[in-house]
């Protein structure tokens, strides 16, 4: 079920209104179609953590974001695929890693699927520490890792063609490429 | 016995669907059930080198031994982000 599905319709004297798909309390980690909300997962975020050890002080939102060219080429849209419950289970993994690096802080990431527009958000992480160095580091890596790691295909499509993003082979058992994903975020 | 197949993304479009089912012997691994689809789809060949691969929607190696009525998948370099 995915949680970003549409609410029921309302019907009022404007004629049928959609209710925000966006719900308090939804699931931190999510892949979803529909279009993504960051201030509001980092302040569901917020709200989870605030009576956590330190409380929290700071939130560090990450937007990735559909971009017009792709070396040289201009970009019409994308599309984006996953194996869902293999990427939920990557993010609840990448949550853990997190944890375990930089116990004060914690993390929402939300993955849209389907088609995208340029300009439209792909991607946005949030983490939430009682400091601003834990967040900054924590969000840095999440992204290195799900590059890394998640089980999602960036599908371009151009004016003349179309091609299929090919990065990392996934292999959670790489643990080279965990530090290399921790050096980047020290630097954040 | 019997496993099931998914391929994902540009796997999926060069053997042209995305579910296949395959038969392997007893005592057979991820890695031989991936020859056997390679073997049927002769354009995924190339990835042998950069695919990884799930069973049953957990990660796993091209070594793990696979079951009858197992789930495996084959996952091309991811792009999410």
């Amino acid at each position: 079920m995915d949680l970003w599905d549409e609410g029921p319709k309302v019907q009022g004297s404007k004629g049928p209104k959609v209710l925000p798909a966006y719900t308090e309390g939804m699931s931190l980690l999510a892949i979803t179609r529909q279009p993504l909300r960051a201030e509001a997962l980092a302040a569901d975020l917020e709200r989870q953590v605030q009576s956590r050890g330190e409380g929290c002080g700071g939130i560090c939102t990450f937007l990735g974001v559909v971009r017009a060219t792709h070396q040289g080429r201009r970009v019409r849209h994308l599309e984006y695929e996953a194996f869902e419950p293999l990427a939920l289970k990557s993010f609840a993994r990448i949550e853990s890693e997190v944890a375990r690096e930089w116990p004060a802080a914690a993390i929402a990431i939300h993955h849209r699927i389907g088609r995208l527009e340029i300009g439209e958000a792909s991607v946005v992480i949030a983490t939430a520490a009682s400091h601003r160095a834990e967040a900054f580091q924590a969000c840095r890596y999440a992204i290195e890792r799900i590059k890394q790691i998640a089980p999602i295909w960036k599908h371009e499509f151009f004016d003349d063609g179309e091609a299929w993003v090919e990065g990392a082979t996934a292999d959670v058992d790489d643990e080279a490429a965990r530090q290399r994903a921790r050096d980047i975020a020290a630097c954040a | 016995m019997r496993v099931s197949v998914q391929l994902f993304a540009r796997l999926r479009e060069l053997a042209g669907q995305a579910d296949v089912d395959c038969d392997v012997a007893d005592g057979a691994t991820i890695a031989d059930v991936w020859r056997a689809v390679a073997a049927r789809h002769p354009a995924l060949a190339p990835y042998a080198s950069s695919v990884s691969c799930a069973r049953n929607e957990d990660f796993a190696r091209m070594s793990a031994p696979v079951h009858d009525g197992d789930a495996i998948a084959f996952l091309p370099p991811v792009s999410g982000g």
